[in-house]
């Protein structure tokens, strides 16, 4: 059974479809790390449950170490959790990541010795998609990115978050309905996340896909998603599910309304104590 | 030319000019050596002769078997055995002192087992550079980063296209490193041995003319492989600059 779910208080609207369909779910997921040499097993994550309705932007946020990424892990097929189910699209997901979704990671996945256009079309190559098909696909996501002018300039040559854009673009050409993204602009200045938070919004609006964002900064995940996961410190569970209530039609200005505040100020208020535990657990360890 | 090439071809060429001035002048006797200008008029007189290219032919024929041998499975080996975590944990301290190993002693052996023919020669080649390459197979893999092995997985790639597309290219730095040391022990392994095992080849014409006191020969000979060695390295670090450059954002 999924978290109770909390909406803010004078929220406007949101556009979120709660009668849209069930896309991905995850129920009763546990994910524990078996012991390795004397280190004891590592409980991660859960027991957790969580429904993604079809076409929402869902952000995960918690504590380091509360098991964001081992939940982003599960869903996509690449770690199989010790028990419970994940489905997407009504098909169990297991041991290999279904046709139709997309992981963006946090660290720089862009391979060093292909251009940024070769990059873009990896997915699509091994997909066996015909030539024109993929310079279509190709030159279209890389002019979304903004990366028409590098088109044939290799990663080294590009900023952290321009190899960011390459790696989303790599995704986006493969037109996912479940797009993962596992803080995918962690690396980047403040300035640049918001810009790039207005992308990612131009580009689920476009797609219509649903999307998971898994993200340690709170006002990211307020501005960007339809509904925000807290979870507590580890073993990561969802405490709340909070919906922001934001209109489909958003970018990075409502971070200047007073209700942007408000939330991120509730989103804290859940998180704080967890933090502290996780904190807790860190120094602990370090003694 | 960048600074330091310049000053690179003037080592060279400085040193040339120094043994020439040496070997011209008598400090160093003609029986001892004779001139690097004459040991060149050698070898393009052998060249012209066309004495040269057999045995030519014969030795990079070789040295191009140990050589891909030794590529080939070594990639092939290091992807097994790192493959095989436990496997390579029992294997380290054998790798580690591999070259501790004399491997001409072995020859008899394998001329009992493939009878005087190429075979043991290209096989003892294959020895010498087949160990470099796994050892550098195996270090360019555990530095292929995680994330990228996870791309191969979201694009539901086999193991075999993951190693061919996203392992190879990742690690070909240093695999790089393995394909020069290859190189450079293939020559080593294959020419050594044409001086003990063999009845034709440069290292045995060089073994025949030292025997013989045909110091121009020998001296020829010895030219060809030095500057053979020197250009195919040369141009495999050129190779291995450039790409370099690319990944380190440079064009």
């Amino acid at each position: 059974m999924a978290a109770s779910v909390e909406t803010m208080p004078d929220a406007p609207k949101t556009m979120r479809d709660i009668h849209a369909p069930v896309h991905a779910s995850v129920a009763g997921v546990t994910r524990i790390f078996p012991a390795v040499g004397e280190q004891p097993p590592v409980h991660a994550l859960g027991p957790l449950d969580l429904d993604l309705v079809k076409g929402e932007f869902f952000a995960v946020v918690g504590p380091s170490g509360c098991g964001k990424s081992t939940l982003l892990e599960v869903l996509a097929g690449l770690s199989a959790p010790t028990e419970g189910s994940v489905t997407f699209e009504g098909q169990p997901v297991s041991g290999q990541v279904p046709d139709g979704v997309g992981v963006v990671f946090q660290e720089d996945a862009s391979f060093p010795w292909l251009t940024v256009w070769d990059n873009v079309a990896f997915g699509l190559r091994r997909a066996g998609f015909d030539a024109s098909e993929i310079t279509r696909r190709v030159d279209y996501a890389v002019g979304f990115m903004g990366l028409a002018d590098f088109a044939q300039a290799y990663p080294a040559q590009l900023s952290g978050g321009m190899r960011q854009r390459v790696c989303i673009a790599r995704t986006l050409v493969l037109q996912p309905r479940l797009i993962l993204l596992d803080e995918p602009f962690g690396a980047l200045d403040q300035q640049t996340r918001l810009l790039m938070g207005d992308e990612l919004l131009r580009l689920w609006r476009e797609t219509g896909a649903t999307v998971l964002l898994i993200t340690h900064a709170l006002d990211e995940a307020a501005m960007l998603s339809d509904r925000v996961g807290a979870m507590s410190a580890r073993p990561g569970r969802f405490i709340e599910l909070v919906e922001t209530g934001w209109p489909r039609e958003r970018d990075s200005r409502i971070v200047s309304e007073d209700s942007f505040g408000r939330l991120t100020g509730h989103l804290w208020s859940l998180l704080r104590e967890e933090s502290m535990k996780a904190s807790g657990h860190q120094m602990g360890r370090q003694k | 030319m960048s600074k330091v090439g310049w000053i690179r071809l003037a080592i060279v060429l400085g040193s040339v000019g120094l043994l020439e001035i040496l070997c011209q002048s008598g400090v160093i006797r003609p029986l001892t050596m004779i001139p690097p200008s004459r040991m060149a008029v050698e070898l393009w007189k052998l060249g012209a002769s066309g004495k040269l290219a057999p045995p030519v032919t014969k030795t990079l024929g070789n040295v191009a078997a140990a050589f891909i041998l030794s590529v080939v499975f070594g990639f092939i080996a290091g992807l097994l055995i790192h493959a095989l975590p436990r496997f390579r944990r029992a294997l380290d301290p054998l790798l580690a002192s591999y070259y501790a190993v004399p491997f001409f002693v072995f020859y008899p052996v394998l001329i009992v087992i493939f009878g005087m023919s190429d075979l043991p020669i290209i096989i003892i080649g294959f020895l010498f550079g087949v160990v470099a390459m796994i050892i550098n197979t195996l270090n360019g893999l555990d530095r292929v980063p995680t994330v990228l092995l996870k791309v191969g997985r979201m694009n539901r790639m086999s193991a075999l296209q993951t190693a061919a597309l996203i392992k190879l290219p990742s690690a070909a730095p240093y695999l790089f490193t393995g394909v020069k040391l290859a190189v450079a022990y293939s020559f080593i392994g294959v020419i050594a041995s044409e001086f003990i095992l063999s009845g034709s080849g440069i290292g045995y014409d060089i073994a025949y003319a030292y025997n013989n006191f045909d110091n121009r020969t020998m001296y020829a000979l010895m030219l060809f492989i030095l500057t053979t060695v020197t250009a195919l390295n040369m141009a495999l670090y050129i190779w291995e600059q450039r790409m370099l450059k690319r990944r380190q954002g440079g064009r």
